[in-house]
């Protein structure tokens, strides 16, 4: 059993809750391989997604979760809702649950509005990345493509490389595979890297060259232009330089590394479709164990129900 | 606790069926084996052997099934059923299927493995094979093709099947439960 109500954040999660997501995964990973890809699990629960943020990959991956448990799914986005009249969160939310709905699936752009929904709603909500703060089932799809292709995650050496300051990916992941007992690098440049962030565990490295030379796996990260409010650095183009991955920087390594990127991809900024497209990258692989691990945590939070009523 | 069989009885038994399989399909040609997860692979693994001796065929297609993702009471026990791993690596589309558990009780299982299995394809035929049949307590309308034992019992007694591989012993046992 997990030993959460929701999935908030990677943060209050243990080690155990993990490998026991990942076991439930495996199963699943095999159900998405039949001619069938679903089971009737959950055809007595209803989930709804509520977007208050965009998203394209995470939105559809968890759709897709909950259908192919037999789930009924709905959908909310902000932008054509009655957000935009001005309703508040907490309303927001009651009025959903209010239809008899038994999950929640939400994004939001502020850190930590998960967390206050928990406290003053009963359905189990799963954080599907608040604001810079978590995304979990991110961490959790990432640690366990890398274990996939790399074995347990135990002694491996993880860089995140790119934007740290605003990535909600790249603090989940760090929470996730320092529990893992992986050993974490963070790098990129001094204005995208959180002071104190040794304090999680983690190694800060400044150049790009030298964490990748120490890594098995490098998780690149996008650069978020959205939530920069103050230029931290000068144009894309001298990022790039700088601090997007290169086929001839791969080259020149020693060994080959697997490549991760969670997506969107801001192809010839932090990384370029040379790389991107090549087999030392499991892009798609992530994409695709996202549906498996995310059908994963909604049947685990489900049977946390009957503590509801 | 009260032995239904013992570890002698439980051999003969399980002789019989194997010979009663292999009576009704030859040699396993157009046949499969699913056994039901968990407890039910250990019946169906000792049954597969068996088979594989009296037919001199080696090559029985032999799946294992979890049928936790179709059960009818996800929800209404306290805590969420956790997954055995499912191993169908053949076709069948068209084949005389076999499914094995190792008690028949209210039905309930068979139910949720006949729609697990029509997941996989659409099987010619569907026989159901069983240890230990507890008559007088199904739920809905399954009967088995094949029957090890038979035994009536109340609902607060409970069949246990113990095997050599897993349990250390080989019996068959019903235990009166408070």
């Amino acid at each position: 059993m997990l030993s959460v109500k929701h999935l908030l954040g990677i943060r209050e999660i243990t080690a155990e809750d993990i490998a026991l997501i990942f076991r439930t995964a495996d199963n699943f990973k095999q159900v998405l391989q039949r001619p069938i890809k679903k089971v009737p699990s959950l055809r007595d629960t209803t989930v709804a997604n509520v977007f208050f943020e965009n998203s394209t990959r995470t939105r559809l991956s968890f759709e897709l979760a909950e259908k192919r448990l037999g789930a009924d799914v709905v959908n909310f986005s902000a932008s054509s809702s009655s957000v935009s009249k001005g309703e508040t969160l907490i309303d927001t939310v009651k009025n959903i649950l209010a239809m008899k709905v038994d999950m929640v699936v939400m994004r939001h752009a502020a850190s930590g509005a998960p967390w206050f929904l928990a406290n003053h709603i009963n359905a189990s909500i799963i954080n599907a990345g608040d604001g810079t703060n978590e995304h979990p089932t991110q961490a959790l799809l990432d640690a366990y493509s890398m274990r996939e292709k790399i074995g347990d995650l135990n002694g491996k050496h993880i860089a995140i490389i790119g934007d740290i300051m605003h990535s909600r990916v790249a603090l989940s992941n760090i929470y996730c595979l320092t529990k893992l007992g992986a050993k974490v690098t963070v790098a990129g440049p001094p204005t995208l890297i959180p002071k104190h962030i040794q304090s999680m565990g983690v190694r800060v490295e400044y150049n790009l060259k030298k964490a990748l030379e120490w890594c098995d796996v490098a998780n690149v990260l996008r650069i978020q232009l959205e939530r920069q409010h103050k230029p931290l650095f000068s144009t894309l183009r001298e990022y790039a330089l700088y601090y997007g991955v290169s086929r001839s920087m791969l080259d020149s390594l020693n060994k080959e590394i697997l490549i991760m990127h969670p997506g969107p991809i801001n192809r010839g900024v932090e990384l370029n479709s040379d790389v991107a497209d090549s087999g030392q990258s499991i892009i798609l692989d992530q994409v695709e164990n996202g549906v498996a691990i995310r059908m994963a945590v909604v049947y685990l939070l489900s049977g946390k129900r009957d503590n509801i009523e | 606790m009260k032995t239904l069989l013992n570890n002698i009885q439980l051999q003969l038994t399980l002789q019989r069926l194997a010979h009663q399989l292999v009576e009704n399909h030859n040699n396993f040609s157009n046949t499969v084996i699913i056994g039901i997860q968990p407890r039910g692979i250990l019946l169906s693994d000792r049954i597969v052997k068996m088979v594989k001796t009296i037919t001199c065929n080696n090559n029985i297609s032999y799946g294992k099934l979890d049928i936790t993702f179709y059960r009818d009471d996800v929800h209404t026990t306290s805590d969420i059923q956790l997954p055995s791993e499912t191993d169908i690596s053949f076709n069948i589309e068209g084949k005389r299927v076999i499914l094995i558990d190792d008690v028949l009780h209210t039905g309930r299982t068979i139910r949720s493995a006949m729609d697990a299995l029509i997941d996989f394809g659409r099987p010619a035929g569907v026989e159901l094979l069983v240890l230990v049949d507890r008559r007088f307590s199904r739920e809905l309308p399954i009967h088995p093709d094949y029957t090890g034992y038979t035994v009536d019992t109340i609902l607060t007694q409970k069949v246990k099947v113990y095997w050599q591989e897993k349990d250390g012993k080989d019996e068959v046992v019903l235990i009166d439960k408070k």
